[in-house]
């Protein structure tokens, strides 16, 4: 094989990876405080809007990411509402903030489709770019593909280093005595949830700024799903997502270079490939032997302050 | 308390879902009142798709432009396939439309149901193949435009590699490779195919990678039936050449775009409306193609040459005029069996159920 077409490969895996890296990021965040929220996608999609639109209207990146995830964390924050506040079911309301980011997404943006974004220029890093293969592979890429890596680091650091981390992970483990501690839960969750939102709408905004780069409804096609099937994957440590966020790209992008030189694979079977790894992790977990990379103690349990 | 925070929880999440099933917007059909006859049409996707739905919409347009007092039309767009278009479809019947399309595979038992239900309203259902005597099933032979597509790309390679991107090993989608293959193979015989199967008929992400990995691997015109404009706008990025898919994409490669296969449904819908009105109308099943009009192509782009033009405008004119077709003998299957013997011409049963390559595309199709 070329060195030119691995570049190129290697190139296109971090591409097609970036957005489940913000996704998942941004789904991990919110797991670790506690909320399970099946509402990625949504957030995804207004994201994807929000930075497409403001991206044609000749907005600089940093403008269209921070719409993005503005968008992104408004959302998320009805979903916080809903859920701390009022008490509604998280599974329900996370899956209705999925259908209402969809259908929104679609109404406002009709007047998207059809319509061409500047292109985003590729900051190539000095020196290492000059290396052969993982020059062009790894160090020639938009801001967005650095910035994800380095989110993804900052959030470790933040959870593993950090108090405020310990306080999240404290709240994500067990609400009722963090709550004893003196820890506002609900508080502490909302914020994780708007952060949470932020980073799953400027994941959605990769693709329509770079990966694709066009609006259309629906586009998402699915990849909130797959965000949260990497945190369950990546056994709640963000940097692991960054390990499966890339995992997950390369099959996809491999399986498609792959027909391409005639080798025939199922692509069935790779669709399913992140969700059976899953429910792989899920077996592990429940086993007992995997007790160290369980989920968060009150993953998905409504907390209460009792009155 | 703990009752009160539930009811005030569930109330919140109902408000949240009507607020989207509004959002989501169904355009619900409520009255019709008209002087003339009434046409209603059934959407699958939003007008504003860019592709399938919206050329059906520009159909529904062209009957209102034709027969003007005459007719009136009315449409539901994102209706879903299944019990929900069964809703939509009888209420439209009920409501006192005399004709309706039903514009999605999907709608095909629908349609039949209702259709019984309602024996005096016609049915028209797109791309099925179940038929009553008040419905009547349409559909376009685009591989007559894949075929003028093909010798537009063998003549615009400069590295004799074509990508195609293709959605489900479905007849139609076997079909199209087929009849590009073999025209490109025609008028360049060093001319290769990559096919990458998506499994998807829409995610932008997917078909826009794929593009990538097919420009990638020496791929400099693109093929594509999928439905989203993506490959479309990766081509424009990387300077090659595509061609556009349902609809004239230009806004979206107005340097890559060669030209587009555009399903134009006016001509078919201005004839069938046509015959409600004369109160001549019968059950018939149509696959047209480019001599009903209802296979189109988008103005050539800039880049064609005026001799490529000339080529595909020949090869056109001879398919609408009956003297070409695309698939004519000696052909052979892809490995190497004979399937059409000198001058042999495909038969529309064989075609309608294509499940094979022909001779020279790599590859083994899907299961």
């Amino acid at each position: 094989m070329d060195i030119g077409l691995l570049a190129s490969i290697i190139n296109a895996i971090l591409v097609a990876s970036t957005p489940l890296v913000f996704a998942g990021l941004g789904a991990l965040i919110q797991e670790r405080a506690g909320v399970l929220n099946l509402g990625i996608e949504g957030l995804m999609i207004v994201g994807a809007l929000a930075g497409f639109a403001t991206a044609v209207a000749n907005y600089p990146l940093i403008i269209s990411v921070f719409a993005a995830a503005l968008a992104g964390g408004t959302l998320a924050s009805v979903f916080g509402l809903l859920v701390l506040r009022l008490y509604a079911n998280p599974v329900a309301t996370g899956l209705a903030l999925t259908l209402f980011g969809l259908g929104i997404s679609a109404l406002v943006g009709a007047q998207y489709v059809g319509q061409a974004a500047p292109k985003v220029e590729v900051w190539l890093i000095p020196l290492v770019n000059h290396v052969p293969i993982i020059g062009q592979g790894i160090f020639s890429h938009d801001p967005l593909v650095y910035l994800s890596i380095i989110f993804a680091v900052g959030i470790w650091w933040l959870l593993a280093k950090s108090r405020a981390g310990l306080v999240l992970r404290a709240v994500g483990e067990n609400h009722t005595s963090a709550h004893v501690l003196g820890f506002s839960v609900r508080g502490i969750r909302f914020l994780a949830i708007i952060a949470g939102g932020a980073l799953a709408g400027i994941g959605g905004s990769y693709l329509t700024l770079v990966q694709t780069p066009l609006f259309v409804e629906g586009m998402t096609a699915g990849r909130g799903w797959i965000a949260l099937a990497l945190v369950v994957f990546a056994s709640w440590r963000p940097l692991r997502i960054i390990a499966g966020a890339y995992l997950f790209g390369s099959v996809s992008i491999l399986q498609l270079h792959g027909q391409a030189f005639g080798i025939s694979i199922d692509a069935q079977w790779l669709s399913m490939l992140p969700y059976l790894v899953t429910i792989g992790v899920l077996v592990f977990i429940a086993s007992g032997r995997g007790r160290s990379h369980s989920a968060p103690g009150s993953l998905g349990i409504t907390f209460k302050e009792s009155r | 308390m703990k009752k009160s925070n539930l009811v005030l929880g569930l109330g919140a999440l109902t408000a949240l879902i009507v607020i989207v099933t509004i959002f989501r917007g169904e355009k619900e059909v409520v009255e019709i009142k008209a002087d003339g006859i009434t046409a209603g049409f059934v959407y699958v996707g939003p007008v504003a798709d860019a592709g399938w739905t919206y050329e059906h919409d520009q159909g529904r347009k062209a009957v209102e432009k034709e027969y003007g007092e005459k007719i009136k039309t009315v449409f539901v767009e994102s209706v879903s396939e299944g019990p929900d278009s069964e809703r939509v479809i009888s209420q439209m019947a009920a409501n006192g439309a005399e004709v309706i399309f039903t514009t999605s595979f999907g709608y095909m038992n629908p349609t039949i149901k209702v259709a019984k239900q309602f024996p005096n309203v016609k049915f028209e259902h797109a791309t099925g193949y179940k038929r009553h005597e008040n419905v009547a099933t349409y559909s376009s032979r685009f591989y007559e435009g894949r075929h003028v597509l093909g010798l537009i790309a063998g003549k615009m390679t400069a590295t004799d590699t074509i990508g195609y991107i293709a959605s489900f090993p479905i007849p139609e989608v076997v079909r199209g490779i087929n009849a590009a293959y073999l025209a490109a193979k025609s008028v360049n015989p060093n001319v290769k195919f990559k096919v990458i199967w998506v499994s998807t008929w829409f995610d932008p992400g997917k078909e826009a990678d794929a593009a990538k990995a097919l420009i990638d691997q020496g791929a400099d015109v693109l093929m594509q039936h999928t439905d989203s404009a993506a490959p479309m706008k990766i081509a424009e990025d990387r300077g090659i050449y595509a061609f556009g898919q349902a609809s004239d994409q230009s806004s979206f490669g107005p340097n890559a775009q060669l030209t587009a296969i555009i399903d134009d449904w006016a001509p078919y819908y201005i004839k069938r409306v046509g015959a409600v009105i004369e109160g001549n109308w019968t059950s018939t099943d149509t696959w047209g193609g480019f001599n009903t009009g209802m296979v189109a192509l988008a103005p050539y782009g800039k880049a064609v040459p005026a001799d490529v033009q000339v080529l595909a405008d020949k090869a056109r004119v001879a398919i609408t005029e009956g003297l070409l077709h695309a698939f004519t003998g000696p052909i052979n299957k892809q490995d190497g069996s004979v399937w059409l013997k000198a001058g042999e011409k495909a038969d529309d049963g064989t075609l309608l159920g294509m499940d094979f390559y022909v001779e020279g595309i790599d590859g083994s199709l899907p299961q």
